[in-house]
């Protein structure tokens, strides 16, 4: 074979095959997905971009920078034999949720980052094809049972639907371990179903792969807040061990004055409200929501960004980001401040608010708000903004938007006592994701912090290596002084 | 089977549905069964009064929230209003239970709309009624009887006070001035009542909480009555909507 190559050398295609979109104009009037995604022969034709590259003592591949380890030049050679059947096999060993991964990955910083074509050239676009393949076995594989390996007789409890929680479910379930999820809310999915909104992750697809979950045997039990109903402790009666992965859920506000004025919002009330109750097609379902002639949104992280899109397609006239630092700093992926500037979103950058002024009624009218400059870097590395004085100014919003950030879900560590957490309010784990409590493990947003999907994808790959290890018999736990030090380090 | 008195479940009647909270009305472990009682204000709670017994809620989470906090406190007065008599039921119960000696008020609009009448005064060591019309008991307000209460020099260690925000916003005034501890079980509007959203927030001293999770009962001398009021006017329009949709489509 490499004889052939280099008798004949392939000509390298430079850029990405495209990926059609809908129009700016027209996808701000609805809430369909944004890339149209690629078709079967694209699909090909963007395989055959790839060299099918050997790992070498110093040669980093694109499966090194995949956090749940794919074997993506071995799925991309399926695909350039047209094989889909056989490349969606790949991906599933290792991936429980291709077709969100497809989606939302911040695959320049991960694979396509360490594309050997990308060094000179685009890299191969593996996030699309990973994409192209799970909406392809959606469309045309059969929907039966999935074939798993006879029940170990071990059971598991996970606690939290979102990535890291499936994850682990998915992995446990293929090894044949008897699975459950508990999750609080009526769907799984996390922030995929009541945080990222429709045009960029369609939900249908969510519950497609949950679906994929629930037909290798993994029961999912919806409606069940740990804590509230059963504890951890009281799982730990009936399962051998459990997975903790409740996310950061909870909003952080401002503390600012004015702050629960009416048109006030957290992101997550707002994109909840909007993704998980459809209140975009209010009436047809019943949650309502409002938005005003102008909403302002602050914050400049991915969930900023969504807040302010969403409000473009619920008919706003203005959407304005206001985020204290520069367009550099911005904290969201870069596709995503490119789509919202092409939607027309206004970004009044280096600026932040110091009051929230309302009507006689106790509504929000007015956003009272001061410049920054940007002084010397801060321990985070960023570049600290500093209050320019007497610069402030107002600015007229209806509807204001809170996307600050979110801080882990308190529930479970407060219900179960012998689990430490570090200051932040973060579950204190070692490097296999194993908790201060024999047969706990914790991983995702609430052990790490908000972090992203695929980092939480991670970490319930390792977790569930670990825990099968226990699951077979090697109990060995760390000592407890780990996590004392664990606690105070973060 | 975990259900304590004043916790809420958070109730979606169907897939389009919206999740409304409702208070635990009674509740059995032996049988596993809960009961909710809940007043036709709108869609949402129209709609939940045209299902037949047997039908399927589509979603159903609980308990949440803080339960009441029982303790000996002796006399203690439980006032409620309208609905507020649905969620009074198992805390009364449960303050006779702990061994206090419970005086109760119940009022409505008029007396159609009086419930768990006989339910209360099987728990109360004193009882009285009142409807606005006075079609039963006494004409006018709960908190007249509280007044006279007081006024008789009864002694009173706690008032708890449920139902609309006006009549616990007027009961927390005239307790204020006496000052006797109340406690009030608050209604803000909720979407998902597990503390990830901040929709339900009040203002506790000043503070900001979440009714989900560090309620729903608060010190009724604490509680910013008129921020809450405002608050649950927030989607006035819509719920019209809703409702006249649902009713057109009937
Ligand atoms: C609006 C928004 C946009 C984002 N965009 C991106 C993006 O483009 N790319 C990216 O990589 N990342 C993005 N992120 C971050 C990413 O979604 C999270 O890092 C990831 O979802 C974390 O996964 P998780 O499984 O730890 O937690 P979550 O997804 O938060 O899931 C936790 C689950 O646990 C449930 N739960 C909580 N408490 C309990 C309890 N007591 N009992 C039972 N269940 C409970 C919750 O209901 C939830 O379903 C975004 C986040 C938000 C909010
Ligand atoms: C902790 C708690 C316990 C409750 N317990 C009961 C109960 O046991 N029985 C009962 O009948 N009612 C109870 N309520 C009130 C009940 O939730 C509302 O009456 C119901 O949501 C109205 O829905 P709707 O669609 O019929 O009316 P809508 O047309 O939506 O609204 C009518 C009124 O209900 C209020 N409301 C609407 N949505 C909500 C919401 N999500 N949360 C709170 N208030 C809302 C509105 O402010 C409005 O005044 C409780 C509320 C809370 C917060
Ligand atoms: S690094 Fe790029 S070219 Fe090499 S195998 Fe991976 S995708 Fe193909
Ligand atoms: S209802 Fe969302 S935080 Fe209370």
């Amino acid at each position: 074979m490499a004889d052939e190559v280099k008798k004949e050398p392939r000509k390298i295609v430079p850029k990405k095959y495209p990926m059609p979109e809908q129009d700016p104009k027209e996808r701000t009037k609805n809430f369909n997905e944004v890339p149209i995604g690629q078709d079967a022969q694209t699909a090909i034709l963007e395989a055959q971009r790839c060299l099918q590259c050997k790992r070498g003592p110093n040669r980093k591949l694109c499966m090194d920078g995949c956090p749940v380890e794919i074997e993506i030049p071995a799925f991309i050679k399926q695909v350039q034999e047209g094989n889909f059947e056989e490349a969606i096999k790949i991906i599933r060993q290792k991936q429980n949720l291709p077709a969100v991964c497809g989606r939302v990955c911040p695959y320049e910083n991960q694979c396509e980052g360490n594309c050997v074509v990308g060094k000179k050239n685009e890299p191969v676009g593996i996030g699309r094809l990973e994409r192209f393949l799970a909406d392809w076995e959606r469309k045309e594989m059969k929907k039966g049972k999935i074939e798993v390996p006879p029940s170990t007789g071990k059971k598991v409890a996970v606690v939290g639907g979102g990535p890291a929680g499936l994850t682990v479910a998915g992995d446990l379930a293929r090894l044949g371990h008897k699975v459950s999820v508990f999750e609080a809310l009526q769907y799984c999915g996390g922030v995929l179903i009541y945080g990222i909104p429709e045009f960029r992750l369609p939900k249908e697809i969510v519950k497609a792969e949950v679906d994929y979950i629930s037909r290798m045997g993994v029961d999912i039990k919806n409606d069940f807040v740990v804590g509230k109903l059963d504890t951890v402790d009281e799982l730990l009666q009936e399962h051998d061990v459990v997975f903790v992965a409740t996310g950061a859920g909870l909003p952080d506000w401002t503390g600012l004055v004015g702050e629960n004025l009416n048109g006030i919002m957290s992101a997550n009330e707002y994109l909840t409200r909007v993704n998980l109750m459809k209140a975009f097609k209010f009436p047809e379902y019943d949650t309502p929501i409002r938005v005003g002639e102008r909403v302002v949104t602050i914050g400049g992280g991915n969930v900023a960004m969504d807040c302010a899109r969403t409000s473009l397609r619920l008919g706003c006239k203005e959407s304005v980001i206001l985020y204290r630092r520069s367009d550099a700093e911005l904290p969201a992926r870069r596709e995503e401040i490119h789509h919202a500037k092409d939607e027309g979103v206004r970004f009044e950058l280096l600026a932040a608010p110091l009051e929230f002024i309302g009507d006689e009624c106790g509504n929000v009218k007015q956003v009272k708000a001061i410049r920054m400059q940007l002084g010397e870097p801060d321990a985070s590395g960023r570049r600290r903004p500093i209050k320019i004085p007497g610069s402030e100014f107002l600015i007229d919003a209806q509807t204001v938007l809170i996307a600050i950030g979110q801080s882990p879900n308190p529930l479970v560590p407060m219900t179960t006592p012998d689990l430490k957490t570090t200051k932040e309010g973060t579950i204190a784990v070692d490097e296999e994701g194993r908790t201060s409590k024999k047969a706990v493990w914790a991983g995702g947003d609430i052990a790490s912090g908000a972090a992203t999907v695929i980092l939480a994808m991670g970490d319930g790959k390792r977790a569930a290596k670990s825990m099968h290890k226990y699951l077979l018999g090697d109990k060995s736990w760390p000592s407890p002084e780990v996590f004392e030090k664990l606690s105070c380090e973060m | 089977r975990k259900a304590k008195a004043g916790q809420f479940i958070m109730v979606t009647p169907t897939e389009h549905g919206e999740r409304i909270p409702l208070t635990m009305a009674d509740f059995s472990p032996e049988k596993g069964t809960i009961t909710i009682a809940a007043l036709e204000v709108g869609k949402t709670t129209r709609e939940l009064g045209t299902l037949k017994a047997g039908d399927k809620l589509f979603s159903l989470v609980g308990p949440l929230g803080l339960p009441t906090h029982l303790h000996k406190y002796g006399n203690v007065v439980s006032i409620g209003g309208g609905i507020g008599l649905a969620l009074m039921y198992p805390v009364v119960r449960s303050f006779k239970q702990s061994g206090n000696h419970t005086i109760n008020i119940v009022g409505a609009r008029n007396e159609k709309l009086l419930m768990y009448e006989s339910e209360i005064k099987s728990v109360s060591d004193e009882f009285f009624v009142c409807t606005d019309d006075g079609t039963k008991g006494h004409k006018g307000f709960v908190s007249d009887i509280l007044k006279d209460l007081i006024a008789k020099g009864n002694k009173i260690d706690l008032v708890y006070a449920v139902g609309p925000i006006i009549m616990m916003k007027v009961i927390a005034n005239i307790t204020k001035a006496h000052n006797i501890k109340t406690i009030v079980s608050l209604n803000p509007i909720m979407v998902d009542g597990t503390g990830m959203c901040g929709s339900c927030r009040v203002i506790i001293k000043g503070e900001t909480k979440f009714g989900c999770v560090d309620g729903p009962e608060f010190d009724g001398h604490e509680v910013d009555f008129e921020n809450l009021t405002a608050r649950n006017k927030r989607y006035m329009p819509e719920e019209q909507i809703a409702l006249r949709r649902w009713q057109g489509a009937k």
